[in-house]
C-alpha cells in the first residue's frame, strides 16, 4: 500500500452507506484530450458492489466499459470522482483487483505455465512448491492440464482466454474484472465456458464486475445488471437478476430478462441520443 | 534439396562466367584476374597465416566497437522511447546522424585520434549507436501497452516490471536492432581500415588498402571475397539461433 492510500485510510470516515460494500464508484468522470476533439467518455458514474456479488456491465460498445474497469483496476485515473477498494482510495493498480482483459494478454515469451506462474510469483506468501501446485490445479480447472509447456500462439482463441482466466483466478485477487472476456471467441466455446465460469465462481466466492455487449451473456452470469448509456457513459438502469444458478443461456426465463433490458437500451438509444 | 541445388547451380556458372571472361584474355590479367588466381592467392595467404591474422584483428576490433555501440544505443534508445523530450532530442540527433554514411566519421576521426586504434573504434562506434538506438526506439513504440497493464494489475512494478516484463517483451526488436547494428559496425569498421592505415594491426581492410597499393589484384578480390563470406557467416552464426527461438515462442517471423 502506498502513502496515499494509508492516508485516505485515516481520514476517511467510514463510508456509510458501504461498510460491508467491496468496490464504492463514487461520482467518476473521464475526459480524453487529444489533439482532434475532447470525448467525454464517462460522465458522473457512482455504484456499489457488494463482498461475493458479481455486476455485470452492459451497454453499447465506446460507452465507457473498459474505461470504467480500467479506473477500478487503477490503471487509469479518472478527471473527478473517486474508487475505493476495502474503503481504501484507489490509486493504482494492484494484486487484489486483477483484470482480465478483452484483447489476448498473454506473455508469449512464457509457456503456459509460465503465465499461470508470473501472477503467483507476486504472491510473496507463498512458497515455490506451493505455486506449483496451485498453477497444476487451476490449469486443470479450466481444462488445460495437458497444455501446460504449450507456447502461448499454439493456442486457440478460447483456450488463451482459459489460460487468462486461471492466470487471474489462481493469483486469488478478492476482485475480478472481466472484460468482454469472452467476446473474440464462437459461440459454441462461450457457451461452454458460461458453465466453467459459473462452476469456479461458485467455488471461489470473489466479487467480479463483469463487462459485456450480451445482454444474455449479462443475465446469465449476473447477479445484478447495470445498463450503460451511449457515450458519455451513465448508468442509466440497474437490473437485479433472482434467477437460480447454475443458469444456461437458453432458459426462457433468462431470455426474458435480456430481451427487456435490450428494450431498455433501445429507448435511450432510439429517444434522446442521435447517433 | 533444391534450395540447395539451384543457388549451388547459380554461384556455380557465376564462378565459370568470370572465369571464361577472364580467359578470353580480352582484359589486363593484372587488372582483372581469374577466380583460379583468386583463389590461389587466398590459399597461399591461409597457408602463411596472413590470412588468419587479418580476420583475427579484424573481430577484435570489430567486438569492441560492436559492444560499445550496443552498451551506449540500446539504453539510449529505450530512454528516447520512453520520453517525448527525449525523443525530440537525441532521437532527431540519431536520425540526422544515421544518415551520415559511417566512412564520412573518417577524416574526423583521423585528425582527432591520428592514425590509431582509437579512431577506428570512433568511427565503428559512430557507424552503430545511431542505427542501434532508432532500431531499439522503434521496436519498444511497439511493444503491446498490454502486456505492462495485464502486468502491472498482478502487482508487477518497478524493477520486476522491467526485467520481467519489458525486457523480455522487447526481445525480438533487441534482437533486430542489435542484428542492424552489426551490420552497420561491420560496414564502418572496413571503411575506418581503409583509411587507418596503421602497424598495430593488419586488418581484412587493411589487406584490401594495400592490395590496391600494390596494384594486386587477386588480393583485393581475395579480401573482398572473405568480406562478404565472414559478413554473412556471422549474421547466420550470431543471429539465426535467436531468430529461430524468437519464431517458435512469438510464432511470428522476426524480422
Ligand atoms: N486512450 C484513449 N484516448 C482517447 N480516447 C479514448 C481512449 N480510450 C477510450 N477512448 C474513448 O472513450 C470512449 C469509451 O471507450 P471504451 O471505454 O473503450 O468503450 P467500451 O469499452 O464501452 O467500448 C470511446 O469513445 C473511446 O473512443
Ligand atoms: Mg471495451
Amino acid at each position: 500500500m502506498n502513502m496515499a492510500e494509508a492516508q485516505w485510510q485515516g481520514v476517511m470516515p467510514e463510508h456509510a452507506s458501504g461498510a460491508s460494500s467491496k468496490l464504492i464508484v463514487e461520482s467518476v468522470s473521464k475526459w480524453f484530450r487529444t489533439p482532434r476533439a475532447t470525448v467525454h467518455a464517462l460522465d458522473s458514474i457512482s455504484m456499489q458492489v457488494a463482498a461475493g456479488e458479481v455486476v455485470c456491465l452492459v451497454g453499447p460498445s465506446g460507452c465507457g466499459k473498459s474505461t470504467l474497469l480500467d479506473i477500478i483496476a487503477g490503471l487509469t485515473k479518472p478527471d473527478s470522482g473517486h474508487v475505493l477498494a476495502d474503503g481504501h482510495l484507489v490509486t493504482g493498480p494492484g494484486r487484489q483487483r486483477l483484470v482480465v482483459f478483452q484483447e489476448p494478454s498473454l506473455f508469449p515469451w512464457l509457456d503456459v505455465f509460465g503465465n499461470v506462474m508470473f501472477g503467483l510469483k507476486l504472491c510473496p506468501e507463498l512458497t515455490n512448491d506451493g505455486r506449483r501446485e496451485i498453477a497444476h490445479r487451476f490449469l486443470g480447472l479450466v481444462g488445460l492440464e495437458k497444455f501446460e509447456r504449450v507456447h502461448v500462439h499454439e493456442l486457440s482463441g478460447g483456450m488463451k482466454q482459459r489460460v487468462a482466466l486461471a492466470r487471474a483466478l489462481a493469483a486469488d485477487p478478492q476482485v475480478l474484472l472481466m472484460d468482454e472476456p469472452f467476446g473474440a471467441l464462437d459461440a459454441m466455446t462461450r457457451e461452454h465456458l458460461y458453465d466453467d465460469v459459473q462452476r469456479i465462481w461458485r467455488d471461489a466466492g470473489k466479487t467480479i464486475v463483469f463487462v459485456t455487449h450480451n445482454m444474455r451473456e449479462a443475465v446469465c452470469l449476473g447477479d445484478r445488471v447495470l445498463l450503460m448509456s451511449q457515450a458519455p457513459g451513465k448508468i442509466i438502469q440497474a437490473f437485479d437478476i433472482p434467477l437460480p444458478r447454475p443458469r444456461s443461456i437458453y432458459d426462457v426465463e433468462l431470455v426474458g430478462y435480456a430481451a427487456r433490458i435490450a428494450d431498455a437500451l433501445r429507448g435511450t438509444v432510439g429517444g434522446g441520443v442521435p447517433e | 534439396m533444391r534450395r540447395i541445388v539451384v543457388p549451388s547451380l547459380f554461384f556455380m556458372a557465376l564462378l565459370g562466367i568470370w572465369g571464361i571472361a577472364a580467359g578470353s584474355g580480352r582484359w589486363s590479367p593484372v587488372l582483372f584476374p581469374s577466380p583460379w588466381s583468386v583463389a590461389e592467392y587466398l590459399w597461399g595467404a591461409l597457408l602463411d597465416g596472413t590470412l588468419v591474422e587479418a580476420i583475427f584483428v579484424t573481430m577484435k576490433r570489430l567486438l569492441a566497437g560492436y559492444a560499445i555501440g550496443l552498451l551506449i544505443g540500446l539504453p539510449l534508445g529505450l530512454l528516447t522511447s520512453s520520453s517525448q523530450m527525449l525523443e525530440d532530442t537525441i532521437g532527431a540527433l540519431a536520425l540526422g546522424l544515421q544518415t551520415l554514411p559511417s566512412v564520412c566519421w573518417v577524416p574526423l576521426a583521423l585528425l582527432w585520434f591520428g592514425q590509431t586504434e582509437g579512431a577506428m573504434l570512433f568511427v565503428v562506434v559512430m557507424g552503430t549507436v545511431w542505427s542501434v538506438i532508432i532500431a531499439t526506439d522503434h521496436g519498444a513504440r511497439t511493444i503491446p501497452p498490454i502486456y505492462a497493464r495485464a502486468a502491472r494489475t498482478m502487482g508487477s512494478q518497478g524493477l520486476h516490471l522491467w526485467t520481467r516484463v519489458m525486457l523480455p517483451a522487447s526481445l525480438p526488436f533487441l534482437v533486430s536492432g542489435m542484428k542492424q547494428g552489426w551490420a552497420f559496425a561491420w560496414r564502418s569498421l572496413m571503411a575506418a581500415e581503409i583509411y587507418v592505415t596503421i602497424l598495430t594491426g593488419f586488418g581484412l581492410g587493411q589487406l584490401l588498402h594495400y592490395g590496391r597499393e600494390l596494384q594486386a589484384m587477386d588480393q583485393v578480390i581475395g579480401a573482398m571475397a572473405m568480406i562478404v563470406i565472414i559478413g554473412s557467416l556471422a549474421d547466420r552464426i550470431l543471429f539465426s539461433p535467436w531468430e529461430r527461438f524468437l519464431h517458435r515462442r512469438w510464432g511470428t517471423n522476426v524480422e
